[in-house]
């Protein structure tokens, strides 16, 4: 046994309202930069519908992930060590600008200088691309909201086997949003397709991370990845990709997509798990058995044998405290209510979700009955198999069975808590009807309801000791390298990014210089600016509003 | 004037290649790409980029055998000069065409294409230039030296250009040589000399290594990267 710790997420995909407020925080974080404007390292699809990029989930068509192998052996579903470098000169596979799509501005010249006229003068979109004036005809979600259904959704290769029952009708129809952030998978195939060896996992908490120094542009993680979360900066020449903003995990605050999150339906926690099983549990040979085979992986941090073993892996105590009251391990060990996205790209992915019940009761609500009984819940479910197939094939490889439990779970959660609210005795056969006593489904409600900041978000911080090795490494790997976020090189000698620097935005360049001066996670005394990749939530800090009346500047 | 084309010319170009690739490594690590440009367009490059670059890989290795591997050791192994001389001209020619085809393309594509001729910075094309012209004369010497009469570079531009590396160069063997291939050889070294300053650095980082190292990269901090402060107290290293 090999243990090592994981950083995950798990999402509750029932509260996620669609608000698009983790898209843009993270991206005024992380890729508010030249050569990234088409990059959403998180992003919220609504499903059904094409995602972005558009149809990434078609791996048919970009071999992205792993495949078995006829030998039974995991191989690179778009080829092996040779085959990548054969293709190096021109990567197959790699999606072009159109699958994400084209960024643009907008003329705000013209509004500004345009004279007194009779009509009012338009800012027409002008491509960051080509620097022309285009058609905007599609976006990273352009499909939002089912917008242009007929025409989008039905393409979800998520459908295939059940279009014939989908209604897309706009008002018979199910939906629900998908927040998606980089998997930090535990087999990760980008890192396996890097040909330079740039990506690489950290051992300390799991999180993937591209070396900066270390890529060389040949694009293979773009196209390796399944979930297409690594994106190619057309300015530097480099892949990118979220980082689960380590700088903040490694003092202990949440990413910035869980802390904005308006719906708080994100957890983060650490997950052990034993690295020695980790390849023999993606290589099971049916798909519908990588959720089950991926959940034995993960180690229970009560157990005291995984504890003597922890240590002996030089995990620190703290860490193995964390780890027991980590919510992710929780809902995924737990509870059973997380599930994996897309197991059988066999990646062992680390971002779970907790399928949403909702489109189920609001069918139950539509038709006029009580959508909170157990009863009308459970046959809705039986009964309503579209949207359980169509979860399953997001969640489980097709399989409806463990969709059907989860479904189940937070059914009668809804159930037993509404007599507990309205004062009656609770039912305890509720409970027992999904296999959980009274107890368990109380302390699930907790954390799904009601958790505070500190349950929902348990990060243990970076130890001191390692803190400056991390540093280290961060100044190795991380995006703050110039050119990176905040810094944008004008075009030197050669190409964007290298040769003299010049800050984009003093803004950037300010928040930048703050955070690696200052002594504090928040530093946010200096100046009255307001770095919201340290700010952890609480309070507001001076600066984040503009000053009311007099007080002393300094 | 000999002398300073092919004695003092050589050793200065090798010398800015050297020493700007050591500076280049040090200092500007972030910007060593390929910058690509495959996300902008993929129809053109998907023929231009795979044919360029193979073709001059083959380019490549026709000149290591016909510069380094001197004249008497493959008639040593039974090459005659009739047999060297067809081989080098078909498969050269070969690998030299599919060179200058893929350049045609990507120069098109260069140009024609709007975010890719954008995003081509002074540096490449000044790049494009001379790597143009090197490969344009190369292929002219392998013509004309089969429809003009014969010069026999493997004795003398190949002779040379050893001595280069043996600190014994004869700049009297080049002056002798045909004007195509004397422009070749300076234009080529002219370019060594700008290699370090351009995006072609990235030839230096062909990916042999992915053939064998294993599939998932871990990293941490092992005991040289442990830092360059003493660790705090309060926490002892748990003892394996
Ligand atoms: S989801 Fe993230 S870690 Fe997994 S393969 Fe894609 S980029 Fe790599
Ligand atoms: S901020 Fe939260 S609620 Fe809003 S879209 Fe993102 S995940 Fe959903």
């Amino acid at each position: 046994m090999k243990v090592m710790a994981q950083m995950a997420m798990v999402m509750n995909l029932d509260k996620c309202i669609g608000c698009h407020t983790c898209s843009v925080t993270c991206k005024q974080a992380w890729t508010n930069r030249a050569g990234t404007e088409y990059v959403w390292f998180n992003n919220v699809e609504t499903r059904p519908g094409l995602g972005y990029p558009r149809g990434y989930e078609d791996q048919e068509k970009w071999q992205g992930g792993w495949k078995l192998g006829k030998n039974g052996k995991l191989t690179l579903k778009a080829g092996g060590r040779w085959k990548k470098l054969a293709n190096i000169f021109s990567n197959p596979k790699l999606p072009s600008i159109d699958d994400y799509y084209e960024p643009w501005t907008y003329d705000y010249e013209t509004l500004l200088n345009a004279p007194a006229q009779k009509h009012f003068p338009v800012a027409r979109p002008i491509s960051l691309i080509s620097g022309k004036p285009m058609n905007v005809s599609w976006s990273a979600n352009w499909d939002d909201n089912l917008g242009g259904s007929h025409e989008n959704a039905s393409r979800d290769v998520m459908l295939k086997g059940i279009t014939d029952k989908v209604k897309l009708e706009f008002e018979q129809t199910f939906m629900f949003y998908l927040p998606r952030i980089c998997e930090h998978c535990l087999n990760p195939s980008c890192a396996a397709s890097c040909p330079s060896g740039a990506i690489y996992k950290r051992a300390e908490d799991g999180i993937v991370l591209v070396d900066q120094d270390k890529c060389r542009g040949w694009r293979m993680c773009v196209s390796g990845c399944p979930y297409k979360k690594v994106y190619f900066n057309h300015k530097t020449g480099k892949a990118e990709k979220c980082t689960f903003c380590y700088p903040r995990i490694e003092v202990g605050i949440p990413t910035v997509c869980s802390e904005t999150c308006v719906g708080r339906l994100r957890y983060i926690g650490l997950v052990l798990y034993d690295a020695d099983r980790v390849l023999e549990a993606a290589s099971v040979e049916d798909d519908q058995d990588l959720y089950e085979a991926q959940r034995n992986v993960f180690l229970d941090p009560s157990d005291p044998a995984v504890q003597r073993a922890a240590e002996l892996a030089g995990i620190p105590g703290d860490w193995v405290e964390a780890a027991k009251r980590s919510p992710v391990y929780a809902l995924i060990n737990r509870y059973k209510v997380a599930l994996p996205l897309h197991p059988e790209y066999r990646t062992m992915p680390m971002v779970w979700y907790i399928p949403p019940l909702s489109p189920v009761v609001d069918v139950i609500a539509d038709t006029g009955h009580d959508a909170e009984d157990k009863g009308n819940l459970f046959a809705a479910i039986d009964t309503l198999r579209i949207p359980v197939e169509y979860l399953a094939n997001l969640f489980t490889a097709g399989d409806t069975k463990p969709v059907d439990a989860v479904l189940k779970k937070l059914a009668a959660m809804r159930s037993y808590m509404r007599d507990i609210n309205l004062g009656r005795d609770p039912d305890e056969s509720i409970p027992e009807s999904v296999g959980m006593d009274g107890e368990t489904l109380y302390d699930m409600f907790r954390l799904l309801a009601i958790a505070k900041y500190d349950e929902r978000y348990v990060i243990p911080t970076a130890h001191a000791e390692q803190a400056h090795a991390l540093e280290e490494l961060a100044t190795e790997c991380s995006l703050d390298y110039e050119g990176g976020p905040g810094m944008m090189g004008e075009s030197g000698p050669f190409g964007e990014g290298s040769g003299e620097l010049t800050p984009v935005a003093v803004e950037n360049f300010q928040m930048l210089k703050q955070r690696q001066t200052s002594d504090t996670i928040s530093g946010t005394e200096k100046k009255g600016r307001v770095n919201l990749l340290n700010w952890d939530g609480k309070g507001s800090p001076r600066g984040l509003f503009p000053k009311k009346g007099k007080e002393d500047d300094h | 004037m000999d002398t300073f084309l092919f004695l003092i010319v050589p050793y200065l170009c090798l010398a800015v290649f050297v020493v700007g690739h050591y500076w280049r490594w040090t200092y500007d690590k972030f910007g060593w790409t390929t910058r690509s440009s495959q996300l902008y367009e993929n129809r053109l490059l998907r023929w231009g980029s795979p044919l360029f670059h193979f073709g001059l890989l083959g380019v490549i290795g026709g000149h290591v055998v016909g510069l380094v591997v001197p004249k008497g050791w493959t008639e040593a192994i039974g090459v005659s000069e009739g047999i060297y001389h067809f081989l080098a001209v078909s498969l050269g020619g070969l690998a030299g065409v599919a060179t200058v085809v893929g350049l045609v393309i990507l120069v098109y594509r260069r140009r024609t294409v709007g975010p890719v001729f954008m995003a081509t910075t002074k540096m490449d094309k000044l790049m494009y230039v001379f790597l143009a012209a090197v490969i344009l004369l190369g292929m002219w010497n392998t013509v004309a030296s089969s429809v003009f009469g014969h010069y026999d570079y493997r004795e003398g531009v190949s002779v040379w250009f050893r001595g280069i590396f043996t600190f014994r160069p004869d700049p009297a063997l080049m002056s002798e040589a045909p004007l195509g291939f004397q422009l070749h050889a300076l234009v080529a070294f002219a370019l060594f000399a700008l290699w370090p300053f351009t995006r072609l650095v990235h030839v230096f980082s062909a990916p042999l290594g992915y053939i064998t190292r294993p599939y998932i990269v871990y990293r941490s901090r092992d005991e040289d990267r442990e830092g360059t402060r003493a660790p705090k107290r309060g926490w002892e290293k748990a003892s394996r």
